[in-house]
């Protein structure tokens, strides 16, 4: 900081400190918080990051080691901004997990040191693991990755917040907007990997939800690609018109591949000239480089200063979990972990989170409700989702996923407030 | 006057919306946060008269009080420029990051707070020499800047991390930190310099801060007939300079609120634009969408809400409550300002 010119009317201040530390002693009500000199308590956030490489088919979309870290240590840089005024100070605690290691074994190091509220982007059943093993220590798991609708519903538990949308938010998402768009035949197309399987059930069961049409249905097996051998692109411009020919008349090619296996192939290599949707053309995301609507220029920006590179779907769904701890703290007055995760999941808990409509936590089974973009394979957003017209008698972000009565989680989330 | 009144009578009614004695003298000028430029208005004769070309990203606007200086903030050209109102040329520069908003001390003309979006900072500037004198540290992403009546008190609001800061003319000093609902846009000062009045886009709130003692009076709540809650998004407050009436731009709602000050309590909602759902309200007249940030003529017979989606300005007729004109601006209009004169 620097003092070009004394201030008019008044002292200069020459530094930070200053600014920070002096404050006139107003009268305060709980909700008047003025700065303090002294330092302030700190409640240290864990992270238990899934350090493995992906092989995707764009090289410009193999996620970096810190992919969903990163995007958690914004969400504390951001909370710290704010706890400098308020009097609370926020930390990250990643502990990294390869593949074959236990993530338990790591959550337990967090729980030594005191840790309650741990984000995490391990896959679905490690989710399930650190939720089974952190529930008897109070711990409360953010899924920050995995998509599983079977988590949040046959699989519940009530110490997970779920701030990755679920595979059926995303198939909704989708689902609203190609019947906006009148394209409501769906060639459906998927891959061999059971992440598949259930993906393509989630595009059936929207389909049926609202109106739309799978006129055909068909697996991709064995893996495309030959894509290092230098006549690969002749061979993959030969293999999938093949595969998708025959097909009945249809708007749109629906994919799923959970993997990146085969869908990014798809686009301009169809038998018959149609668009392609879900895994790879126009994809439902939580969140994509390009959002710049609602204040995301921001964000964006914040984000590529301090990790050079562009914000990935998974460090927005991390960042979300480290800001709801750093708001509901805020509004609650505390860094207790339970005072924390009562006003969370309070009706008055909200978060914006730079999608129009703010987040908030369905009681029912622990999901985070949010406006999932529809990008153009990370080049430009198209459109948000819930579309117009969508309706809902309580939000219309409640018309994506799961609703209340349709939950198969029997534990209730609801707490006081 | 009896003629022309009973020439007026003898006209179809589209054409007599704008009587005779509501010809409105004076400029208006938008900034086009999409296409880079401002809008110049003549409301005398309720038309874009000039399209001025800025630097990326205009949004906050200040106007000096002989209307001579029209201060624009560019956010992503990272400075605010000066134009000169009668030649359009920018006649001073000020370097700074992300500037948003910007409010000017009055009496005076100096100094301009500006909050500096993506470093969480107001800096203050002299105007004249476009020198900075300080800058303040802020929570994530400051946004509405407003300083109070007597100039002593300046108010802050931060978008994500909800709050309004208050801080000393004089020193700077931080003063207090009042948390209020998720993403406050906006501060506006009572003329009384008793309240001030912060809107939270989110929250779909106005909250009201005594200025004393930075407690909360109130939370007004904002209610539309068959309109989602989620909606109703409160950006822009204007107030009256007898206290009397606030009015309150409800984003997405389309919608502009009107509010009883003393009482806190909501009157009735205008309209300004074509709404995705089928709502009852009092008055109901198609012009703009999504209205953010709006301006009183001198008189405060009318007010000219910049409605961001449909690129366009309404203007409502204060005391009829009704939307009386439209004038197509540049793309994306964030904010406007009326010239004094």
């Amino acid at each position: 900081m620097t003092t070009l010119e004394p201030f008019p009317e008044g002292p200069s201040v020459s530094g930070r400190r200053a600014v920070l530390g002096a404050f006139a002693a107003v009268a305060g009500t709980s909700l008047v918080r003025p700065v303090a000199a002294a330092p302030a308590p700190t409640l240290t956030i864990g992270y238990v990051h899934w350090l493995h490489s992906v092989e995707t088919i764009s090289l410009i979309f193999r996620p970096k080691p810190d992919n969903g870290r990163a995007g958690a240590e914004v969400g504390v840089a951001d909370n710290n901004t704010t706890g400098r005024f308020l009097d609370q100070n926020f930390a990250l605690a990643s502990v990294e997990v390869r593949t074959n290691e236990d993530p338990v074994a790591a959550l337990n190091t967090l729980i030594a040191k005191g840790i309650r509220l741990v984000i995490t982007d391990r896959p679905a059943a490690d989710v399930f693991k650190l939720a089974e093993a952190g529930a008897p220590h109070g711990v409360t798991i953010f899924n920050a990755g995995a998509g599983e609708d079977s988590l949040r519903e046959a699989d519940c538990r009530n110490n997970v917040i779920h701030t990755a949308p679920s595979d059926n938010m995303l198939t909704d998402a989708l689902a609203q907007y190609l019947i906006w768009k009148r394209w409501p035949r769906w060639f459906l197309v998927y891959g061999e990997h059971p992440r598949d399987l259930r993906l393509a059930a989630a595009y059936r069961r929207s389909a049926k939800i609202f109106g739309a049409h799978i006129v055909a249905d068909r697996q991709y097996k064995g893996k495309a690609g030959s894509r290092e051998t230098d006549s690969g692109l002749i061979e993959l411009q030969k293999q999938l018109p093949v595969f998708t020919q025959n097909a009945p008349n249809y708007d749109v090619l629906v994919a799923a591949d959970e993997n990146s296996v085969f869908a990014a192939y798809l686009p301009y290599r169809t038998w018959d000239a149609r668009p392609v949707a879900g895994s790879a053309g126009l994809i439902p995301t939580s969140w994509d480089p390009n959002s710049t609507e609602f204040g995301g220029k921001q964000m964006q920006d914040r984000f590529i200063a301090y990790a050079h590179r562009f914000m990935t779907a998974l460090d927005m769904n991390a960042w979300v979990a480290a800001r709801m701890i750093g708001t509901a703290a805020s509004y609650a007055h505390s860094l207790a972990p339970g005072k924390i995760m009562a006003f969370m999941r309070g009706p008055q808990f909200q978060l914006g989170a730079y999608r129009g409509l703010s987040l908030s936590i369905r009681t029912w089974n622990g999901q985070v409700r949010q406006a999932i973009l529809l990008s153009d394979s990370g080049r430009t957003v198209v459109s948000m989702s819930p579309q117009p017209g969508f309706l809902h008698q309580r939000t219309v972000l409640d018309t994506l996923g799961t609703d209340k009565p349709q939950t198969r989680c029997k534990i209730s989330m609801a707490s006081k407030g | 006057m009896t003629t022309r009144r009973s020439v007026l009578l003898g006209l179809p009614l589209a054409l007599a919306a704008m009587p005779a004695e509501a010809a409105i003298a004076g400029m208006a000028y938008t900034s086009n946060e999409k296409d880079n430029t401002l809008s110049v208005i003549d409301l005398a004769r309720m038309k874009t008269v000039k399209t001025v070309p800025t630097g990326q990203r205009p949004r906050g606007m200040a106007l000096t009080s002989d209307g001579g200086r029209l201060l624009v903030c560019q956010g992503d050209s990272n400075r605010v420029d000066i134009f000169d109102t009668k030649t359009w040329k920018v006649i001073g520069s000020i370097d700074t990051p992300d500037p948003e908003y910007a409010a000017l001390r009055q009496p005076g003309n100096n100094p301009l707070y500006v909050s500096n979006e993506n470093n969480a900072l107001v800096t203050v500037w002299n105007i004249d020499t476009q020198k900075m004198l300080v800058q303040m540290p802020t929570g994530v992403e400051p946004e509405g800047m407003a300083v109070s009546p007597d100039g002593k008190l300046i108010v802050n609001t931060t978008e994500t991390t909800n709050m309004a800061q208050f801080f000393s003319y004089g020193t700077g000093k931080n003063l207090a930190n009042v948390l209020v609902p998720p993403r406050p846009r906006w501060a506006a000062f009572t003329h009384d310099g008793r309240e001030v009045w912060v809107s939270s886009e989110l929250g779909g709130t106005v909250t009201v801060i005594d200025t004393k003692t930075f407690k909360i009076l109130d939370t007004i709540h904002f209610a539309v007939e068959g309109l989602r809650s989620t909606f109703i998004q409160p950006v822009g407050i204007n107030i009256t300079h007898d206290d009397k009436l606030a009015f309150v731009a409800l984003g997405p709602a389309n919608r502009v609120a009107v509010v009883n000050v003393p009482e806190r309590k909501v009157l009735s909602y205008v309209s300004t634009g074509k709404s995705m759902f089928n709502a009852k309200v009092k008055k109901y007249l198609l012009v703009g969408q999504r209205p953010w940030h709006m301006a009183f003529t001198p008189d405060e017979k009318y007010l000219l809400t910049a409605n961001g989606l449909s690129n366009d300005v309404s203007v409502i007729h204060v005391a009829n409550l009704r939307v009386v004109n439209t004038v197509p601006v540049g793309q994306q209009p964030w904010m406007v300002l009326v010239s004094p004169h």
